[in-house]
């Protein structure tokens, strides 16, 4: 009975960290995600003077810990100047680090776009800012997807440090019911189990997203056939990759 | 009359390894050129120079007589600014071996996306251009398709019409027929006679099918280590070439037809 009073009375506290969590995952997702693209661009760019920060700012926030950004952001940085709230560190410091990682996956896929797109796009006198947007960008989105799919999942697990900036998000709670309890085994299987099912709903709305980026590049089903109840004719779907297949000899 | 295309003492190397060497040659307007050679003797290469695909490591290239990448200014020779370049650029198109058709455009896309966006014709007029084009190279009805659903054949004809939408004063075709299925080949050869025939484009070549060559070419430039060994009109240079070299390569090659 004491256990019921205990849960109930954490039950709120528990949902708070886990819509925190939430919170943390989704805007830093996101901001990273425009991180990552301008580091990637910068990175990838043919110009010293565009190439060069954005090295500095890659490689410092992919080779330094996160818990260390975050005490550095929190602890320190008030020492000498203005001191930020815990929720803008929390989602600076998992916007960069995150980022910083993204934006690899950003420059890669757009190095592994054909070198012949790029040349075709040279052919018909495009500037940069065009090529990129209207035919290098859309090839390399379907390429960095994976990618960036790991680093959100990666994102998500690594959102619950912190807790060493006083915010009290998922995991936090999580061990605060443990101290008043002695749930060991079920408060960590509750753990396991709603990381995972927030994972899975990442990784699946980013498998739709790629489903659809193949499929506007002329690969695999559309996401309609994919989404709709009703599983395709087998033999349709047979048939569809042929075409493909005869039109390449390449 | 200025000359469309001059290379001056055009040198091309890929670090150690000399590709073209004192490459001089003109090129009039409206005139069809075909280069012919063994691979491995720079005939892409002058192509791609043309294009600006790749960087002009000596001499000069000129495009209605302006420096296309090194001007000699000062006694000096330095890099045309890119605003010049991407102007006389414009003037220039490209058919590619294997297309490069884009894959994330429809064939109507991938033909209007540069005469909209670099030429700023209007998207009415773009359209209404590619579909004429379209007509022109038997595809009228594959204007929504996607390029991955053509087959090889049919997407170099795309190709060609997105080049020509682009209203080139030069046109390079690069090995165009290189990639296709034998049975394909004939309509795609078919379409550039055609362009041939109806516009004055003028055209650099560079092809294996030798009785193309014959067909469209006012001359043909025989390329071997980097050099021109040989030019001529096409029909001397098929008939009775005078190097020993072309005589060979041309007995070679014509036999294998």
């Amino acid at each position: 009975m004491d256990y019921l009073d205990a849960l109930s009375m954490h039950a709120s506290r528990l949902w708070e960290g886990l819509l925190l969590t939430l919170q943390l995952t989704i805007v830093s997702g996101i901001l990273a995600f425009i991180v990552a693209v301008v580091l990637g661009l910068m990175a990838g760019s043919t110009k010293k003077l565009l190439r060069f920060p954005a090295r500095i700012i890659v490689e410092f926030f992919r080779g330094t810990s996160l818990l260390v950004q975050l005490m550095w952001l929190f602890y320190v940085l008030p020492l000498f100047g203005p001191s930020l709230d815990a929720m803008l560190v929390g989602i600076f410091a998992l916007t960069l680090n995150y980022g910083a990682y993204g934006a690899e996956a950003v420059r890669a896929s757009m190095t592994s776009v054909p070198q012949s797109q790029w040349e075709a796009t040279i052919a018909l006198s495009m500037s940069w800012q065009h090529k990129i947007r209207r035919v290098i960008f859309p090839q390399a989105w379907a390429l960095m997807l994976p990618s960036l799919t790991n680093l959100w999942v990666h994102l998500l697990k690594g959102s619950s440090i912190v807790y060493i900036i006083g915010m009290s998000e998922f995991t936090f709670e999580l061990l605060q019911l443990r101290r008043t309890t002695d749930w060991f085994f079920a408060l960590a299987v509750v753990g396991l189990v709603v990381y995972f099912l927030i994972a899975l709903a990442l990784t699946q709305l980013m498998r739709l997203l790629e489903v659809r980026a193949k499929h506007r590049l002329g690969r695999g089903p559309s996401l309609k056939e994919i989404l709709s109840p009703m599983p395709p004719k087998p033999s349709v779907a047979d048939e569809t990759p042929k075409p493909h297949v005869t039109g390449g000899s390449r | 009359m200025q000359h469309v295309i001059e290379f001056q003492d055009v040198e091309k190397r890929y670090g150690d390894k000399t590709v073209l060497k004192d490459l001089s040659f003109t090129i009039e307007r409206g005139e069809r050129v075909t280069l012919i050679g063994p691979s491995g003797s720079g005939k892409t290469t002058v192509l791609r120079l043309v294009m600006t695909l790749e960087e002009l490591t000596g001499g000069y290239v000129f495009i209605d007589g302006k420096p296309l990448a090194y001007e000699q200014r000062g006694g000096k020779r330095v890099p045309v600014s890119k605003r010049d370049q991407k102007q006389l650029r414009t003037r220039i198109g490209m058919v590619f071996q294997h297309f490069n058709l884009f894959p994330n455009m429809t064939v109507i896309e991938n033909m209007i996306e540069a005469p909209v966006h670099v030429l700023g014709k209007s998207k009415a007029d773009a359209t209404e251009r590619a579909h004429e084009l379209l007509a022109q190279v038997g595809l009228p009805d594959k204007v929504d398709a996607h390029p991955t659903s053509l087959s090889g054949g049919q997407q170099q004809r795309v190709a060609i019409a997105r080049a020509l939408a682009m209203d080139p004063e030069i046109l390079l075709l690069d090995e165009v027929t290189s990639a296709l299925d034998p049975e394909v080949v004939g309509d795609v050869l078919q379409v550039l006679r055609d362009v041939a025939a109806t516009t004055n484009v003028t055209m650099l070549i560079v092809t294996h099918e030798m009785s193309f060559a014959r067909d469209v070419s006012h001359r043909v430039m025989m390329l071997d280590g980097g050099k021109i060994i040989e030019t001529d009109d096409a029909e001397t240079i098929f008939t009775n070439p005078s190097n020993e070299r072309t005589q060979q390569f041309l007995s070679a090659v014509l036999r294998n037809d």
